[in-house]
């Protein structure tokens, strides 16, 4: 572990911007998904467990119009529209039962579903590894030593317009503003004529075009498989929880915290504490909001 | 009352026992050997599943086709009871339990996988089943003291260390310093890969080679980057990989995309992941060790060479461009146990156990002689190294590596 540090800072400390790149490129694809369960669990109180799976699905559309000679990056407005009506269906058949119950049915019915996805993507593609080449360069700094493939400069400025767009939608526009008011009260929604149930399917299929999204990004970059959709739902669930609900600055800038938490992670404790540290750096942020809140809390006597 | 309980009572018993003794007589129905074997045909094991489970088959068809098994002066013909294991230990367990109590199996054939193959011996070494497998290599299988089990491919700790072997002595060839060679590896964090890894470790100690990176992979990790990342800034001579076909993947893709200039790279199950055709740039001199070869110049009397079983093998199912080992060692296994049989002369399970540890033969798929612990001791591993083509050139002795790899990004 000393000699990590050690090579980290003094020998080869150009590895710094390698490591950074790469956890800024990581938590842009973590925060779209992260924002699309933050939007899920504010506006519907639903906890999405299927959102990993969600986003390996729009890895796997991408990967059936790759086959089909149609580029990942063209793709993405396609993959977009499919996982909304998806959303839409999977909203009408399981979401809408479950949403007045309590949380755990909505967590078992989204379990039951991130399971359902997983067999479904087998039983299609194959429990094979897939993946997609988007033929783009890769730049390279300092002598080879630094490299930047131009694929993951794109998927982050992707997903930057798309996040974009998202932002602007909710706040300029009429159902983003129906969406708005849904998550503040439901009921004064409906009081005042919203139609909350419309606004309910539209927020779980937006989530799941978001997802879409996060998954032909991932499908470039890294690997699909059918059964990786939990490595995304764990990152997800650590980074809207410690970045709290509704809060989308917050969520953005816990992605990439986790992006790097996990670069650093890797190369000072070893690639087997990756995965941990985001389950570390939930426990941490839990317990410093736990202290900072006690300071506040005042009981009346 | 009590008396038409103890009635009931009896009658189920008296049924159960009928139950079992024709149960015990399903093993050889009429002139049929019936073999059991628990097989992922869904889950994520299933495409390799579907390869054991056809090697299997193919050996089954040519065996009858050829006369079947002789026992006792009488030819019996061989078929096979599978159920889909789902690719879950637990239900293989089940299962396997199903096959030898319900249904009366008495000889097994292995499931895919170490991970299942571990689930399943229990059962059957419980039992005095005897098994073949064909598919379960980790090292950890055969120290259990398990008596009825028999593998015939070689074990994980040889899928990589012989690489080190190969460049060692290329090395030394070339008035290279094998003891200054420096290591980095990434080994997923399962009992397969970590005994690859134990495999590694001694082969190192032996030539004095310097581990500078020794990093596990969490099973669901889709980016090594950060163990790359070192690997750039200590720029060790060898790379060794070790993940199933995901790890495989994983690393041809980050390789090339952090262009990597290791003068040797070492992965386990590239061909699974057809690292050759996605990642051709990365590929190109990469080592990749093989249970078995097609051109392998071994034989037996029912599919001739190696390369007559690929080419039967092909021809019934057109669909393989490449046939996986998988395949080749499944049927290996089938011919292990129709051996057996005729040596036993019998179908008693301790006789076909005992014809099964003096097993001493060689089939298409290379020799086949067990160890007291039931590993095939007498077929050693095969490397092949990834040519600019995508080709695979096998690696027969250390001058035909090209050494060191020039990958060209």
């Amino acid at each position: 572990m000393l000699d990590n540090l050690q090579l980290l800072f003094v020998y080869a400390p150009v590895m710094n911007i390698q490591m950074i790149l790469d956890g800024i490129f990581v938590g842009a694809v973590f925060a779209l998904s992260a924002y699309g369960l933050a939007l899920v669990w504010g506006v519907m109180n639903v906890k999405n467990l299927a959102q990993g799976d969600f986003v390996i699905m729009g890895g796997y559309v991408a990967f059936s119009l790759y086959k089909l000679g149609i580029h990942p990056v063209i793709a993405i407005p396609i993959v977009a529209v499919c996982m909304f009506m998806f959303g839409w269906i999977v909203y009408i058949m399981i979401i809408r039962r479950v949403i007045d119950n309590d949380m755990f049915v909505s967590l078992l019915a989204t379990f039951g579903l991130s399971l359902l996805l997983q067999q479904v993507m087998n039983l299609i593609y194959g429990p094979e590894v897939q993946t997609i080449d988007s033929h783009f360069p890769i730049f390279t700094m300092f002598d080879d030593f630094v490299t930047i493939p131009v694929v993951k400069i794109v998927s982050l400025a992707l997903a930057m317009i798309f996040a974009l767009a998202v932002v602007i939608f909710m706040k300029k526009s009429r159902m983003g503003q129906a969406i708005r008011a849904t998550a503040q009260d439901a009921r004064a929604a409906r009081v005042l004529g919203i139609n909350t149930d419309n606004v309910y399917a539209f927020t779980y299929s937006l989530n799941a075009s978001i997802c879409g999204v996060a998954g032909v990004l991932v499908s470039m970059i890294w690997v699909l498989q059918p059964f990786y959709g939990i490595v995304y739902s764990l990152r997800t669930f650590a980074i809207v929880t410690a970045a709290g609900l509704g809060n989308l600055p917050a969520v953005i800038g816990m992605s990439f915290a986790l992006g790097w938490v996990e670069q650093y992670a890797g190369i000072i404790a070893g690639a087997e504490w990756q995965v941990a540290s985001a389950v570390f750096m939930l426990l941490g942020v839990l317990m410093w909001r736990q202290i900072q809140l006690r300071r506040q809390r005042q009981v009346v006597r | 009352m009590y008396n038409k309980l103890s009635i009931a009572l009896g009658t189920a018993l008296a049924v159960g026992v009928a139950g079992v003794a024709g149960g015990a007589m399903a093993k050889v129905e009429g002139d049929t050997i019936i073999l059991g074997s628990a097989i992922s045909l869904s889950g994520k094991y299933s495409t390799n599943g579907l390869h054991t489970q056809r090697g299997y088959d193919f050996a089954v068809d040519r065996i009858n086709e050829k006369g079947g098994v002789k026992v006792g002066g009488k030819s019996y013909k061989l078929a096979i009871k599978y159920y889909d294991d789902e690719s879950t230990p637990a239900r293989a367990t089940q299962l396997a339990e199903r096959l030898i109590q319900q249904d009366g199996v008495e000889f097994m054939l292995g499931p895919y996988g170490t991970g299942l193959t571990k689930a399943v011996a229990p059962v059957t070494e419980k039992f005095g089943v005897p098994m073949v497998e064909a598919e379960g290599a980790s090292r950890s299988l055969f120290t259990q003291g398990y008596k009825y089990m028999f593998a015939v491919l070689s074990t994980s700790e040889y899928y990589l260390a012989p690489v080190l072997d190969v460049v060692a002595q290329r090395a030394k060839s070339e008035g290279k310093d094998p003891a200054k060679m420096r290591i980095g590896m990434a080994f997923e964090n399962d009992g397969f890969s970590l005994d690859v890894r134990a495999g590694v470790l001694d082969v190192a100690k032996k030539y004095n080679m310097k581990i500078v990176i020794d990093d596990k992979l969490p099973a669901d990790l889709s980016d090594m980057s950060a163990t790359l990342t070192k690997f750039k800034a200590l720029k060790p001579d060898i790379l060794l990989v070790s993940g199933h076909s995901k790890g495989a993947a994983t690393a041809a893709r980050q390789i090339e995309e952090m262009k990597i200039q290791a003068p040797v790279v070492a992965i386990t199950h590239c061909e699974a992941a057809k690292v050759h055709e996605k990642f051709p740039k990365s590929a190109n001199g990469m080592m990749c060790p093989t249970q078995w070869l097609s051109n392998l110049p071994k034989k037996d009397a029912y599919f001739g060479t190696a390369s007559q079983w690929n080419e039967d093998f092909k021809k019934l199912h057109p669909s393989y461009s490449a046939v996986p080992y998988q395949t080749a060692q499944a049927s290996a296994a089938v011919l292990v146990f129709k051996d057996a049989f005729e040596r036993a002369n019998s179908f008693d399970q301790k006789q076909v156990r005992d014809a099964l540890a003096a097993t001493n033969m060689e089939t298409f798929y290379g020799d086949i002689k067990f160890a007291p612990e039931g590993n095939n001791i007498a077929k050693p591993m095969f490397y092949r190294q990834i040519g600019a083509d995508g080709s695979y050139k096998p690696i027969v002795s250390p001058a035909d590596m090209t050494f060191p790899r020039k990958a060209n990004y």
